[in-house]
């Protein structure tokens, strides 16, 4: 192999078509026929439907169909893709999602569906949709996990009266942490709120389905970051079609950060509209809809609790977690609170003792899932936010601390991986270095001189550490499974070489921003040795890609990039028995270097081209062996993969208005080999923005009904270039030992680190100026920073 | 037709969105956006003359506005973020009179003039006396809002010190104050209260040489991004901000 490409800042071949306005995203497509829909929403958060009278809504022009909750009672709900079963193994509680909300039914938070109002332009969908007049029964209704708890709370599922929906523990027996924290020489206890954000892709969730009765086939479009995914939930288990009777395409895709993983409602209620109706029917969400209904993230009250030595070595850890899962179980829904925070919630520090103890609760909300870090983000903010304060609390240095607790340094090679308390094995790490470097570019020695000069002013500085390991690349099949998933979590990919040696490659990862026409085509140019523009990537199409578990938890390079591995392992297999039947000579003569074998220690050599030409006009051939160089692969992992890094983040605080500046990111990351500096950085930049997003700007505010008060972006507030400092970042590079591009994943990274580094920071600062708050809550506005000094 | 369940549209800014959230649908809209009319920055004997129509990028980029007004300029550059000044107009913003809009603050401040026309002709109303309450004005609903008309202040200072809502980037206080060649100080507030207001309180405490309470008596607004409490004290800070600014 050559290494032209691989660890070259390509610029973007997807970006002409994006910058230019030329992409194709589902809302662009426009099908011969093709009418639209919009929906009739719950205007409350819990309200039952008495009746709903469409006689007006009917008699509009351009009004093709409107259909109810009782014309698709025979469609199954969207299904909960990962089972989570209580502690004392009762099985979880899922509740139907039903499509429509049928009339005697209630609606369980605010937007759910009671109707589909079809018609000849979406402009008469919305004015027919306004016209059917539903009688609502309000009842009470609660958006607060912890609130949902409370005896009394009003009830999401009268079958689940408590409103728990599976609780969970993990780690050490209870009386062993409970024995370590008592023998700690000093404890930190932090109750905070990890807020609920909302998702905020820049393309609204779209979707056209589209029936074709002479094929009886169905097509669905669909802005979605697995199409196969989607496919196979909608056939079996919603609305019971065969499997080879649909196509889900999903075209260019303005970005997920996992809210378009999720089979919704509506895509199933336009594929199956377009048949009933006989025309194709678009839904394109609004930006008021995708506030309100798009999967939310995060949404954790917890109590947490660090236990040390006199030394300051971390003793032991106790978590007490409500997790809000919204009114129904999402695709991924239970895993999260659960297997992708639970399993992370050692860091990257030795931790003698942990148990963790989640309850997931329903609320009269839309639902909770992944959403960029998935669970990971949740457990860097609790620890980290836990390793400063009792950095502060015991008049230590933050940095040390972390020092002194790092897990040492393990390749996974040489040494097995780390086995943690709380059942995962690390691959590979080396912790100190990312946090050496860190203080390194900050300057520390100098920032802490700078700090006390700046207490004595109106602007009080603060730096604020955090230092994660996460986990990506999910994930082995047969671990997921006995963790409760339904699905497995390998990759697949074909590697087409064409007659003229040109070279299709179809992936079943899906890019929706993360640049896989790039980064996956530089890997094939550089193993195959030839020109990139001689590489083409398909992905997005269920009828032209084998089959594909998508896009998301950082895993495309690390699962979908090795399935393309091992696709090109047998092409240059293949290739070798024709090239050495072609140089009359044993393939152990042979090397492929530069697009061509050569015959060892002479000039004697074919091109790549030349044995593509022969293996489709296979004249003279070797005895036996099939036409064709075409080839399919599936990849499962051996293991997550587990980056690293340490994200600093420098605060300035004006003490007469609480309003905090952000001075400074610092990044340095460890996320294995690096294919594409430039895209690996953009994944950081992104990242960083959403993680100090949520820090300092983003989050729900819900009424005391339940109802979402600030879901336009005049009252949620989305990080902007100018609230945001140049970022500075710096890698280390520890492979990956167990997959064969020793990748590990940068998409979430950004985000999982950044979040607790900023709100660390805020606090650091108001120590140094005489306030020893533990907590201000997220985001932290300049009120609550105010509030924060001058309660 | 304004009369008659129409709606003038100049830069949309903010009737679109109430348009778009279904809240209004007028039967008619009328595109003003383009009446030569309402454009245009000049100098008349001694007030400054902005049409309407003139959008907060304009005004930002005016050199006339710069060299006579500039609190105006830097005021209008604080507007939104580019594409909103770039469309949204001065008229449009005093129209609509949203409680936290920046102009109001600005225009009670200088003493600017308001100048409206309807079918029996044209009214002047000092800014001071148009806003009336929530998104309510002096503005009859048949009359268009046709010209600023602003005195030419020369030799005084002038500030307007912001502290924006993070999300929508309008004032949660917006503090004008402008300091006459004679150290006359008049003092606005825009975001504070349910209108902008004349600060006539906190003038008399500073004119008499004490320190001013800023909107003192008033009505304080509160809501997710700022309590009453939190608001008046930032109203305070701003006061004490832009006194310093032109002191």
């Amino acid at each position: 192999m050559s290494n032209k490409f691989i660890g070259q800042s390509i610029k973007r071949v997807e970006d002409k078509r994006f910058i230019t306005g030329k992409g194709r995203y589902t809302d662009d497509i426009v099908l011969p026929g093709m009418l639209h829909a919009h929906f009739v929403r719950s205007p409350y958060a819990h309200a039952r439907v008495v009746s709903i009278d469409m006689t007006e809504a009917k008699a509009m022009p351009g009004v093709i169909a409107i259909y109810t909750g009782d014309d698709v009672a025979d469609i199954n709900g969207v299904p909960c893709g990962w089972q989570v079963n209580f502690r004392n193994g009762e099985t979880m509680r899922e509740p139907k999602h039903p499509m429509l909300i049928p009339t005697g039914s209630t609606a369980k938070h605010a937007g759910d569906a009671v109707a589909i109002v079809i018609a000849e332009t979406k402009a008469i969908a919305t004015d027919a949709a306004e016209s059917v007049m539903v009688e609502w029964d309000e009842l009470p209704a609660v958006a607060n996990p912890a609130e949902a708890l409370k005896p009394g709370a009003p009830k999401v599922h009268e079958q689940f009266p408590d409103n728990t929906a599976f609780d969970w523990s993990l780690g050490n027996p209870i009386e062993e942490v409970d024995a370590a924290m008592a023998a700690a020489a000093h404890v930190t206890t932090l109750e905070f709120v990890n807020q609920r954000v909302v998702p905020n892709a820049m393309e609204p969730r779209a979707y056209i389905g589209a029936y074709d009765e002479m094929a009886d086939k169905y097509t669905l479009y669909t802005s979605t970051q697995n199409p196969h995914l989607i496919r196979l939930l909608m056939c079996a288990f919603v609305l019971g079609i065969p499997e080879h009777k649909v196509r889900v395409v999903g075209p260019d895709v303005g970005g997920g950060f996992g809210s378009k993983i999720y089979h919704y409602t509506e895509e199933a209620l336009v594929t199956w509209a377009s048949k009933q109706i006989g025309q194709p029917v678009k839904w394109t969400s609004d930006r008021s809809e995708a506030f309100l209904l798009d999967a939310h993230g995060r949404d954790h009250v917890t109590k947490a609790e660090m236990g040390f030595d006199a030394d300051g070595n971390v003793m032991g850890l106790r978590i007490k977690t409500v997790a809000n899962m919204g009114a129904y179980l999402s695709t991924f829904a239970p895993a999260v609170p659960t297997y992708l925070h639970g399993t992370l919630l050692q860091g990257l520090y030795v931790t003698p003792k942990i148990n963790i103890d989640m309850t997931c609760v329903f609320t009269h909300t839309v639902a909770v899932d992944a959403y960029r870090g998935a669970g990971r983000p949740e457990a860097t903010y609790l620890l980290e936010r836990l390793m400063d304060l009792a950095a502060l609390e015991m008049g230590m240095d933050p940095a040390e601390l972390r020092f002194k607790n790092f897990i040492p340094k393990f390749d996974g090679v040489n040494e097995p991986g780390y086995q943690t308390q709380v059942a995962l094995q690390y691959d590979s790490g080396d912790y100190a270095p990312v946090l050496e470097r860190g203080l390194e570019m900050l300057g520390y020695n100098d920032f802490r001189a700078a700090q006390q000069e700046a207490a004595k002013t109106n602007k009080l500085l603060g730096v604020g550490f955090s230092t994660y390991v996460e986990a990506c690349g999910i994930a082995p099949s047969a671990v997921v499974g006995a963790l409760g998933a339904r699905a497995g979590l390998y990759e697949s990919a074909q590697v087409r070489v064409q007659p003229t040696g040109k070279v299709s490659v179809f992936t079943g990862s899906h890019s929706h921003g993360q640049g896989h026409e790039t980064t996956f085509v530089q890997v094939v140019a550089d193993k195959l040795g030839i020109p990139m523009e001689d590489v083409e990537l398909v992905h997005g199409d269920s009828d032209t890609v084998a089959f594909g578990m998508g896009t998301y938890g950082s895993r495309s390079l690390a699962v979908g990039g090795s399935a393309i591995m091992k696709s090109i392992d047998k092409v240059l297999e293949k290739g070798a028995k024709i090239a050495a039947h072609k140089l009359e000579c044993a393939e152990g003569d042979l090397t492929y270097d530069e697009g061509k074998w050569t015959v060892k220690g002479t000039d004697k050599s074919i091109g790549f081209g030349d044995v593509a030409l022969t293996a489709y006009v296979p004249h003279v051939y070797p005895a036996g062996l099939e036409p064709g160089l075409d080839f399919s692969s599936f990849y499962d992992p051996a293991n997550f993969t587990y980056p690293f890094g340490c994200h600093i983040a420098v605060v300035e605080v004006d003490k007469e208005t609480g309003k905090t500046t952000l001075k400074r990111m610092i990044a340095v990351d460890d996320v294995g080999n690096v294919i594409n500096p430039m895209i690996v950085d953009g994944q950081i930049h992104g990242g960083l923005a959403q993680g100090i997003g949520q820090a300092m700007f983003e989050g729900t505010i819900y009424d005391e009904n339940a109802q979402l008060t600030n879901g336009t972006y005049m009252d949620y507030c989305m990080p902007r270039a100018d609230d945001l400092p140049l970022f500075e970042t710096d890698r280390r590079t520890t492979p990956c030992p167990h997959n064969p591009l020793g990748v590990k994943g940068a998409g979430e990274a950004g985000a999982i680190g950044s979040t607790p580094a900023v709100v660390n920071a805020v606090i650091d600062a108001l120590w140094s100026g005489g306030h020893q708050v533990k907590d201000i809550l997220m985001p932290m506005t300049p009120e609550r920073v105010w509030r924060a000094m001058n309660n | 037709m304004l009369a008659d369940g129409g709606k003038a549209l100049s830069g949309g800014h903010s009737l679109i969105p109430t348009m778009k959230l279904r809240l209004n649908a007028p039967d008619v809209l009328v595109d003003v956006g383009r009446l030569p009319e309402l454009k245009g920055i000049s100098v008349d004997g001694s007030e400054l003359v902005i049409g309407a129509g003139v959008t907060h990028g304009a005004i930002a980029a005016s050199d006339l506005v710069k060299k006579h007004l500039p609190m105006f300029a830097t005021g209008a550059s604080q507007i939104g973020d580019p594409s909103v000044r770039n469309r949204g107009t001065i008229g449009g913003s005093i129209a609509h009179a949203d409680p936290s809009a920046d102009w109001p603050a600005m225009i009670i401040a200088a003493d600017a003039t308001i100048v409206m026309q309807g079918p029996s002709g044209t009214r002047k109303v000092k800014a001071e006396q148009f806003f009336t309450g929530l998104f309510s004005t002096a503005l009859h609903e048949n009359e268009l809002i046709t010209q600023i008309r602003v005195p030419l202040h020369d030799g005084a200072k002038m500030t307007y010190q912001k502290f924006s809502q993070p999300a929508s980037r309008y004032a949660i206080v917006g503090c004008a104050v402008v300091k006459s060649a004679d150290g006359k100080l008049r003092v606005a507030f825009s975001g504070v209260s349910e209108a902008p207001f004349r600060d006539k309180k906190a003038e008399e405490q500073l004119s008499s040489g004490q320190p001013a309470e800023a909107a003192a008596g008033m009505s304080i607004l509160s809501d997710h991004y700022a309590s009453e409490e939190y608001r008046k004290h930032l109203a305070n800070v701003y006061l004490n901000r832009a006194l310093a600014a032109v002191a």
